[in-house]
């Protein structure tokens, strides 16, 4: 009988020595995705276009400011781990790691840029 | 040494072309990865759009113009077909990782799913927004 199971056997294996964390992440922030996108979609689809004054209105609700940060942080986090696996299969080297950092810099400045933005929207 | 050891292996799907026949299977795959990586042009725009938001109305009167002027207004549509096309092929991906659907009949019923489904729901997103 096996006591090790396979996601166990994979932890801390592979060149990165991550073991399955990343698909592990994937799977993770994919589920939560897929509750909050299509409810953002719906406010934020409605509020473009509605003019700034109505634009602020919806963007002041707390529910709505706490989901579009939600959307940004898991949303661009989701996004970063997806291109690298991109970056990973088409490039290699140095090319790689600078298109790497250049993601993951990307990422984390517009999250910072669009929770700047919600702060001194709702606050 | 090296020929007698040589034996049939599957194709990668990037020796497309005279090497590899395109499938259902394959293509739905290559499309998840540009939806979500072309993702990235409606991220700009909507933290754009957010950043001009917070500035003040003259701001926002220009973000809005850009976003909602043709190019803007393109670029959100394929945006929303491009989200919801990576949402389904995300569920299916999902599905796949459970070791559930993998035989061949439905695992290309699932792309027709994928390439339907994100039609559909673009174009009843665009419904609900117009009421």
């Amino acid at each position: 009988m096996r006591y090790l199971t396979d996601r166990k056997r994979a932890v801390g294996k592979g060149s990165a020595h991550s073991g399955a964390e990343h698909h592990w992440h994937m799977i993770v922030s994919a589920v939560a995705l897929a509750f909050m996108v299509p409810t953002f979609l719906f406010i934020f689809g409605n509020a473009l276009g509605s003019g700034y004054e109505a634009a602020l209105a919806t963007f002041q609700k707390p529910f709505v400011a706490i989901l579009t940060g939600l959307v940004l942080v898991v949303g661009l986090q989701h996004f970063q781990k997806g291109a690298r696996v991109m970056l990973e299969d088409y490039t290699s080297g140095t090319t790689r790691k600078l298109l790497i950092m250049l993601v993951v810099g990307l990422c984390w400045s517009l999250t910072a840029a669009g929770l700047f933005a919600l702060a001194k929207i709702a606050l | 040494m090296a020929e007698e050891n040589r034996i049939q292996r599957p194709l990668s799907p990037f020796m497309i072309g005279p090497y590899y026949r395109p499938q259902l299977t394959s293509m739905s795959s290559i499309l998840t990865r540009i939806t979500g990586n072309a993702m990235i042009v409606a991220v700009f725009l909507i933290v754009w759009w957010l950043l001009a938001l917070a500035a003040g109305p003259e701001a926002f009167a220009t973000a809005e113009w850009w976003i909602t002027s043709w190019v803007g207004n393109l670029v959100m549509f394929l945006s929303l077909w491009g989200i919801w096309y990576h949402y389904l092929a995300g569920l299916r991906h999902l599905i796949f990782d459970a070791g559930k659907c993998l035989d061949i009949p439905t695992a290309e019923k699932l792309g027709w799913v994928c390439i339907y489904g994100s039609v559909v729901l673009t174009i009843l997103t665009v419904i609900i927004y117009w009421i």
